[in-house]
């Protein structure tokens, strides 16, 4: 069975091509089953191979099957090889998965468009190279997984390319992980270099046999990698691109960027967890960048009013949770994050499509309200959705992912009071926004009338999601287990709180944030009004509303000296000396060309004293 | 014996009279009787060094720019021929279809 695992990545591949050679002459029924089913297949096929893996696991917990070398020069080897251990066969199940419920919706959601077999080859080249992405044996084709995704993810931002504002969007994604590109490109000539190999397995046992604990290349080399993974992730201080990115499709949001594509900085880190365990400095980086990520996203995304915008910062705000459940040590729980959260999200960006659609593609908030009675299926689905995502204690999935982490952050050597206390902060702020944005949608007095009602394709998935997002906490013990076969366990230490205390806490933190948002948005909306509108409110308000200024203050510090010196150099003063060449050698056409007379006897003239010359300087130098 | 340096010179100046000639005449017949002047002139120093080397070598060369020189002519004076043919003068600015 496991050896049909490079078939995963290939299918959808082939039918990314298929689709965009044929796709513009094919019916638009036979894309959907194409591109659907395309999905479809990887995913069972998937499931397939978890059991196999599972019921018979294969020896040294992990299977590797090389295809073929791809590069060879010198000792330079690197294979297209795919990996297979506890850690990659989880995110690729989540990952086909998820993928295959977002292709069944999409199949309606983008019923009619223009470019409907565009997109499915867009999204099936996305789930071909994110699944390269993750079962890649050596780094290099992890980069080309890693770009292969970018490249889907700016093709999708700018899927409605007519408007410019979406053109606009797909560019500043692609540039801002651009950077962080750049860094893990530079991290990785870093590793070859000193390592000699980009093999993971290989690397990660060399690194620890040849460098020591804190050694100045093992923290550049993690750091660097680091720098991929905030880019890609949206971690501070490259979170700018992805509010922007929800100018794409909705399951494009749903898929790439809420479920998938931005937690490929998370699978980098755990699936480089040798190199932070040499780089303890870093690790802690790791967690505070997303410790101060999610409390930055998360009061970001209060003060919203497009709601994909409130689910593209609670995002970044979940993956912070991801980075520092990494940054604590807590490996296993970052990648149980990333699968509750990849239902979670998948799902209530799916019921925002639903909702979205049935306006009129309406995106404002505060024009929606009262929809509990018109979408039930919608409210419902979206209600356990942020349910999930809040962390209801004791029922849904986000609570049991949250509290492993939080507990963790508590309990382990690397972690910290000051961690734990954000994360809990975090949990505060989750619960108020996810209910303001239930609270301002689905309760109230209508504003916009419905006029489309989803159809199955588009509800069954968001139902099925549902049901996981629910369910898959309750598998929390076995999938730790799991886990520990690819990933280290928690180092226990630190402050040694009681799994108890901890859960209580978190539950409170749920129901203070969720009392406060019907506080403030349902019993009594004049003061939600009232805090928004006072003063301190206000500033509050636009600089939350803005992402703290960083769009802002980075349009100053990069953008605008790129384009003043753009202006500035417009007539282009590199290229006058080229065009100068050009007009030298025109002029010296002219003039030479008047020599060119036709007359023999003016020829023979210009030998006779071109040959004087040359003797007569034969004969004097 | 010959005076070397003297041959040399007249050698020169047959070789500066036909290059004048060359350029001066407008006649096709002139140009081409020039040039053998200007052949001529380099035999000349051919033979001249020859045999101030005693070396044969000079007098080889010399047959060989006289027979160069016979087929030249014959191919030339059949052009000149045809030319005169055509177009009834050997004028060469007249003749002139070359525009750069």
């Amino acid at each position: 069975m496991l050896d049909l695992l490079w078939l995963v990545p290939a299918i959808p591949f082939a039918s990314a091509f298929v689709l965009a050679v044929f796709g513009p002459r094919m019916r638009s029924k036979a894309v959907a089953v194409l591109g659907a089913g395309a999905i479809a297949v990887p995913a069972v096929l998937m499931l397939l191979i978890a059991a196999a893996f599972v019921s018979a696991p294969p020896a040294g917990g992990a299977y590797t099957q090389v295809l073929w070398t791809w590069i060879g020069v010198g000792s330079f080897r690197p294979a297209i090889a795919f990996y297979l251990d506890a850690l990659s066969l989880v995110m690729v199940v989540v990952v086909t998965f998820v993928s295959f419920l977002i292709h069944v919706y999409s199949t309606e959601f983008m019923r009619g468009d223009e470019g409907y077999s565009r997109f499915f080859a867009y999204m099936n080249l996305f789930v071909a190279s994110m699944v390269t992405l993750l079962l890649a044996d050596n780094l290099l084709l992890l980069y080309l997984g890693w770009e292969g995704v970018g490249l889907c993810s700016y093709l999708l931002i700018g899927f409605w390319y007519q408007d410019p504002v979406n053109g606009l969007a797909g560019r500043k994604a692609f540039i801002v992980t651009r950077v962080g590109d750049t860094a893990m490109a530079v991290g990785l000539f870093l590793l070859f270099h000193s390592l000699g190999t980009l093999r993971i397995q290989d690397l990660l046992h060399t690194a620890s046999d040849q460098w020591q604990i804190g050694s100045p290349y093992a923290v550049a080399a993690a750091a660097l990698l680091l720098g991929g993974a905030v880019g890609k992730s949206a971690q501070l201080p490259l979170q700018t691109w992805l509010p922007d990115a929800m100018a794409g499709p909705t399951p494009t949001s749903a898929l790439i960027h809420a479920a998938t594509m931005v937690t490929a900085g998370v699978y980098l880190i755990a699936r480089t967890h040798g190199l932070y365990e040499l780089a303890p400095q870093v690790q802690l980086a790791v967690a505070v960048t997303g410790a101060a990520t999610l409390l930055m996203a998360g009061c970001s995304a209060l003060t919203q009013n497009d709601i994909k915008r409130v689910l593209a910062y609670s995002t970044i705000s979940q993956i912070g949770y991801m980075f520092f459940a990494l940054g604590v040590g807590a490996w296993g729980a970052a990648i149980f994050h990333f699968m509750t959260h990849a239902f979670f999200k998948a799902l209530l960006f799916l019921a925002a499509g639903v909702v979205i659609e049935a306006l009129h593609h309406e995106h404002n908030i505060f024009r929606m309200g009262g929809l509990r009675k018109e979408l039930p299926a919608a409210f419902w689905t979206f209600l356990i959705g942020g349910c999930a995502l809040a962390g209801l204690p004791l029922i849904t999935a986000g609570y049991y992912s949250k509290d492993l982490i939080l507990w963790s952050a508590a309990n382990s050597t690397a972690g910290t009071a000051g961690l734990w206390v954000a994360g809990i902060a975090g949990v505060v702020l989750t619960s108020l926004y996810t209910f303001r944005l239930i609270f301002v949608v689905f309760f109230g007095q209508p504003a916009t009338p419905v006029s489309h009602r989803p159809g199955p394709a588009m509800m069954i998935p968001a139902f099925v999601l549902a049901f996981l997002s629910i369910t898959a906490g309750f598998a929390t013990t076995p999938f730790a287990a799991f886990m520990a076969k690819a990933l280290p366990e928690l180092h226990e230490g630190g402050m040694g709180m009681s799994e108890v205390i901890n859960s209580t806490v978190a539950g409170l933190a749920f129901l203070a944030g969720l009392l406060v948002a019907w506080y403030a948005y349902l019993s009594n909306p004049a003061l939600g009004r009232a805090a928004a509108t006072s003063r301190v409110g206000r500033v509050l308000h636009r600089f939350w509303f803005s992402d703290w200024g960083m769009d802002w203050f980075y349009d100053r510090l990069f953008v605008w000296p790129v384009v003043w010196s753009a202006k500035a150099n417009k007539a282009d003063i590199v290229d006058s000396i080229y065009t100068g060449l050009t007009r030298l050698a025109a002029l010296c056409h002219r003039y030479f060309s008047l020599t060119e007379t036709g007359r023999l006897r003016w020829y023979a003239a210009w030998i006779a004293g071109g040959s004087a010359f040359a003797v007569a300087i034969a004969m004097f130098l | 014996m010959l005076p070397i340096r003297e041959s040399f010179i007249l050698a020169g100046i047959l070789f500066t009279l036909g290059v004048i000639g060359v350029l001066a005449r407008r006649n096709l017949v002139f140009i081409l009787m020039s040039i053998e002047v200007m052949l001529n002139a380099a035999g000349l120093a051919f033979v001249v060094a020859g045999a101030q080397w005693r070396q044969p070598d000079g007098q080889v060369v010399f047959l060989f720019i006289l027979a160069m020189a016979a087929a030249e002519l014959s191919v030339g004076l059949a052009l000149v021929l045809e030319l005169y043919r055509q177009y009834k003068t050997l004028d060469t600015d007249v003749l002139s279809r070359m525009r750069g």
